[in-house]
């Protein structure tokens, strides 16, 4: 988009004239929030935004956003994301979708988006739980979550979807939380930057069926010592005042601490255009290690429907003009008869 | 060979109407023997139609019975209303292909065998314990030309360069050069072919060539194939003709609904039988705009084409009874959006995987009730090869002008089957006006405003001005936010059905095939039509007073059909299911219309509706 097209907006022009009915306490308004304030920085016009949706309680997302919005059904938001994005490429498309929504219904849907590498921002809201239908676990929950469904425990080992994503191809992979509004802020923008699928996982509060399922890692207190935060080019330390660090003993992550000798020297520094960087980082198991937020990985590598179109120019030059309908209608196998 | 030409100087014979049947192995290419013979008698002026019969698997087990493979071909100089009943001429390159195809040869038929394949190993995959060649039942019943085909044709290539294999399957040339020379068929358009498809390859070119001579040389040195035959041309309208099967003709009404709306046309698909040549068709016509794409699963296939619809593209997806299936989840978002998608379904015989292969009339059920809630879609169908084409363009003019969901039946019969084509003039096609939103009104955006047709706007994402939201959630009428209303959900539930119903009032009237009014009237929609005209016409010949109504509309069902049906003493629907139709006309006009069946994954023969309707009509009396 060039600078000439960019208008000057406020988060209350994104606001839709519809009441927002989330419960209380949800953490879908912060996103809400930080999404509208952040588009409103971008100075994209209002109409070139456009909602896509699936089925969950993140999937209401559109109808509060004054866009463009299309809330679909369970799990196919990323087909119809990829539809409208063929037809329409200018256009900046966002689809938000949960964890129930993308990972388990939608899984097949999601993953071909990414290795197609589509331009959409996907906000993938994870509270592992299914909140809609009151209360069942999802793909994302630990084993041996009870709830309704699995009133002994769930069985099933849940999926990451951060490892999904990355192996998948998707070209930018990134987590955040709902409460901290700061670096959701900072990585909405750094996905609208992007050009190609950004998948953020956005860890995501369920006061009612799932509470304090991530205080662990994401609260105030907590924050400094159980989170990794990722930044380009810089060390992996993490802890009070910095005092830990992330290190490779050959392709196995340990935990290096202040205290030993030559901490610094050895601490991994974090390269997003790695992906098997991306991978071992996607595989550190909470709580022996911390919980990494921020830009897994990124890399720049041809959007589907640019090539798509692409192709039709490239036809377009060695066949000659279109339109000719009347060419296409007579083949080169007609014959006459008069 | 023996070299006495005493034939080749009388003038050949004439015949009103052939049908040939080219039957082999899988692997022995007698779809294309039989396409490359198609090809040629269309350019000769004949009418025809067409019949490829083959099994789901691509190489079955060579020279079982499961393996075979067929292609029919019937020609004429008259109207040619199916690919024909019965055939006079039967290719047959193996025990197994005789043995499977030989009850449809007339007696008395020509019968061409490749006696290189009759050998002890492929008779007795077959259960033959002696060869039938050298039986004196097949040489006095048919005309048997028993040839060493094999033979021939490794004869007639032995200056090129080639491995065996390769050599072998030039056979399939050789078999046509027999039929071509037998019914005085020109080659030059197979010969063009042939350079064009082994381009780069010379001896393929070459060798291929030669088997095709050899085998008009060997048919015109034939002591058996004294005769020539020549079929004189159709009387056909003045016009370009091109030969075209079904899926060729949507694929090419679907470029031209695109043009004529001013709309790019986007089609989502996934690969399955019969409708993947959809796919293959629009893949090649990139310079026009088209945007195909082969989706991960049939219903990302429907939802991608969805996504593109809500765009402004003229959305279509394309698939065949289980993939359509699946798609019906997100038609019913269609519905509920009220966005136009065009929705092909070339049927195949189901339940489940089915026989992928034949054809059926099993999907109307499917597509007028398949889905959750009450979801009303138009719904089309195809009557033949030579009217894909119109019937494609008119499912997208509906779908377009009425922002809804259109099905497009077709079946592998019509998909796979070929016709000539009248092409038509460019300016003789309906412009479709997408009901874009007018003007500048700076009044509040409505998306779900209606206009004296019940249709809402078509408000593009990208237009400053008319952001809204859509979804599958109920919506509140006119403003289209989401509603929960008990009174607002039944009337949107009786808007969207009366939309779909207005659609009828812009049809044109039913056409009757036949007698205007009297004994009976037979009622079909699909690729039964030929079969039914062909009986109608023998009928009315033999003094039956019957007519014929062919629906291409089945929903809304035109107005005038009540009409219709009033002027015949009873109402017949012949169709290759159970009797949907049927079921679905008798519960719309309370009247006792009768059905005739068949389920065999095979179509209509003229004689079976001819025989089933004459007997129906003798009940009367």
């Amino acid at each position: 988009m060039s600078q000439e097209n960019l208008v000057t907006l406020t988060k209350k022009d994104f606001e839709s004239d519809q009441e927002v009915r989330w419960c209380a306490g949800c953490g879908d308004y912060a996103i809400l929030s930080a999404v509208q304030k952040a588009l409103a920085s971008t100075g994209l016009p209002r109409e070139n935004h456009v909602f896509v949706s699936g089925i969950g309680c993140s999937s209401r997302f559109p109808y509060y956003m004054n866009t463009y919005g299309f809330h679909t059904i369970h799990g196919r938001a990323p087909a119809i994301a990829t539809g409208l994005k063929i037809s329409r490429p200018e256009l900046t498309v966002w689809l938000v979708t949960g964890d129930g929504d993308a990972l388990s219904i939608g899984g097949n849907h999601f993953i071909h988006l990414l290795r197609r590498n589509v331009n959409v921002n996907i906000l993938l809201f994870n509270n592992r739980i299914y909140g809609l239908t009151k209360g069942q676990y999802s793909p994302t929950s630990d084993r041996g979550t009870v709830t309704k469904s699995t009133p002994m425990g769930s069985l099933d080992e849940p999926l990451d979807p951060i490892s999904l994503a990355l192996a998948a191809k998707a070209s930018f992979v990134a987590r955040t939380s709902a409460v901290d509004v700061k670096h959701l802020t900072s990585m909405l923008l750094e996905a609208v930057e992007h050009r190609g699928a950004s998948v953020i996982e956005i860890l995501q509060n369920c006061p009612v069926f799932n509470d304090g399922v991530f205080d662990d890692f994401t609260g105030r207190k907590t924050k400094a010592t159980h989170q990794l935060e990722l930044k380009p080019n810089e060390p992996l330390i993490f802890g009070e005042n910095g005092g830990k660090g992330i290190g490779l003993s050959g392709l196995s992550p340990q935990i290096l601490e202040q205290e030993m000798d030559g901490m610094l020297e050895n601490v991994a520094i974090h390269d997003p255009k790695s992906r098997v960087m991306a991978h071992i980082l996607s595989q550190l198991d909470y709580p022996r290690f911390p919980v990494p937020m921020g830009i897994f990985f990124q890399e720049t590598r041809e959007v589907y429907e640019d090539a798509l179109h692409a192709q039709i120019d490239a036809a377009k030059i060695k066949k000659g003009a279109s339109s000719d309908l009347r060419k296409l209608l007579h083949g080169s196998d007609s014959w006459k008869l008069s | 060979m023996p070299q006495n030409k005493q034939c080749s100087a009388t003038k050949p014979d004439t015949l009103s109407s052939v049908a040939i049947r080219f039957a082999g192995d899988s692997g022995d290419g007698m779809q294309l023997t039989g396409t490359r013979f198609t090809e040629e008698t269309a350019r000769l002026g004949n009418d025809l139609a067409t019949k490829p019969d083959f099994p789901a698997e691509i190489r079955a087990p060579a020279g079982t019975i499961g393996g075979v493979s067929a292609f029919q071909i019937h020609f004429g100089d008259q109207e040619i209303f199916t690919a024909g009943d019965e055939v006079d001429v039967l290719v047959a390159m193996n025990p197994a292909a005789l043995k499977a195809n030989l009850h449809d040869l007339k007696p008395n038929g020509m019968l061409i065998c490749n006696r290189d394949a009759f050998h002890e190993k492929n008779l007795s995959k077959v259960q033959l314990s002696e060869n039938p060649l050298e039986s004196e039942e097949l040489k006095t019943r048919y005309r048997l030309v028993d040839a060493d085909i094999s033979t021939q044709t490794h004869r007639a290539l032995e200056e090129i360069q080639l491995p065996n294999s390769a050599k072998e399957k030039c056979k399939n040339f050789f078999a046509l050069g027999i039929v071509c020379h037998v019914f005085t068929r020109k080659v030059e358009d197979t010969l063009s072919w042939i350079e064009q498809k082994f381009k780069g390859k010379a001896e393929l070119i070459a060798a291929n060539k030669e088997a095709l001579f050899a085998g008009m040389a060997y048919a015109e040195a034939s002591e058996i194939l004294t005769t020539q035959f020549e079929i004189q041309s159709a009387p056909q309208k003045a016009g370009t003709y091109r030969n075209l099967t079904g899926n060729q003709g949507i694929a090419l009404g679907l470029i031209a609904a695109a043009e004529k709306s001013q709309l790019p046309l986007f089609y989502g698909s996934y690969p399955i039988t019969p409708a993947s040549d959809i796919l293959h068709e629009l893949s090649k016509y990139k310079e026009y705009d088209v945007r195909t794409f082969q989706a991960e699963d049939e219903i990302a296939a429907c939802c991608s084409a969805i996504g593109a619809s809500y765009g402004g593209s003229l959305g279509v997806t394309g698939s065949s009874g289980p993939g359509i299936a699946l798609k019906q989840e997100a038609i019913g978002l269609a519905v509920s959006t009220e966005l136009p998608l065009v929705v092909v379904d070339v049927q195949r015989a189901g339940p489940s995987t089915g026989l992928p292969t034949k054809t059926e009339q099993a999907d109307l059920l499917q597509v007028l009730y398949g889905r959750n809630g009450e979801s009303p879609v138009a719904v089309l169908a195809i009557s033949q090869p030579d009217d894909a084409f119109e019937t494609t363009l008119e499912a997208c003019r509906i779908a377009i002008e009425h922002m809804t969901p259109v099905f497009l039946l077709s079946d592998g019969h019509i998909g796979t089957g070929s016709q000539p084509w009248s092409v038509p003039e460019v300016t003789s096609l309906p412009t479709i006006r997408p009901p874009f939103p007018q003007g500048s009104d700076t009044t509040e955006f409505l998306p779900y405003a209606r206009d004296e047709k019940l249709v809402r706007p078509w408000a593009l994402p990208g237009t400053a001005g008319l952001e809204h939201r859509i979804g599958g959630l109920e919506k509140q009428d006119k403003t289209g936010n989401i509603s929960y209303e008990p009174e607002n959900h039944e009337l949107m539930v009786r808007l969207r059905a009366e939309k779909v119903q207005r659609i009828a009032d812009s049809l044109p009237p039913t056409r009757v095939f036949g007698d205007e009014e009297g004994e009976l009237l037979i009622v079909g929609w699909g690729s039964t039509r030929g079969a039914i005209e062909g009986a109608v016409t023998e009928l009315r010949s033999e003094g039956r007073r019957i007519g014929h109504v062919h629906l291409r509309y089945l929903n809304p069902l035109p107005n005038d059909l009540p009409e219709i049906f009033k002027r015949y003493q009873r109402v017949l629907v012949p169709e290759l299911n159970s009797g949907q139709l049927r079921s679905v006309l008798r519960s719309k006009y309370l009247l006792d219309i009768e059905g005739y069946s068949k389920i065999q994954g095979q179509p209509f023969k003229i004689r079976e509706v001819h025989d089933y309707a004459n007997n129906l009509m003798r009940e009367v009396v």
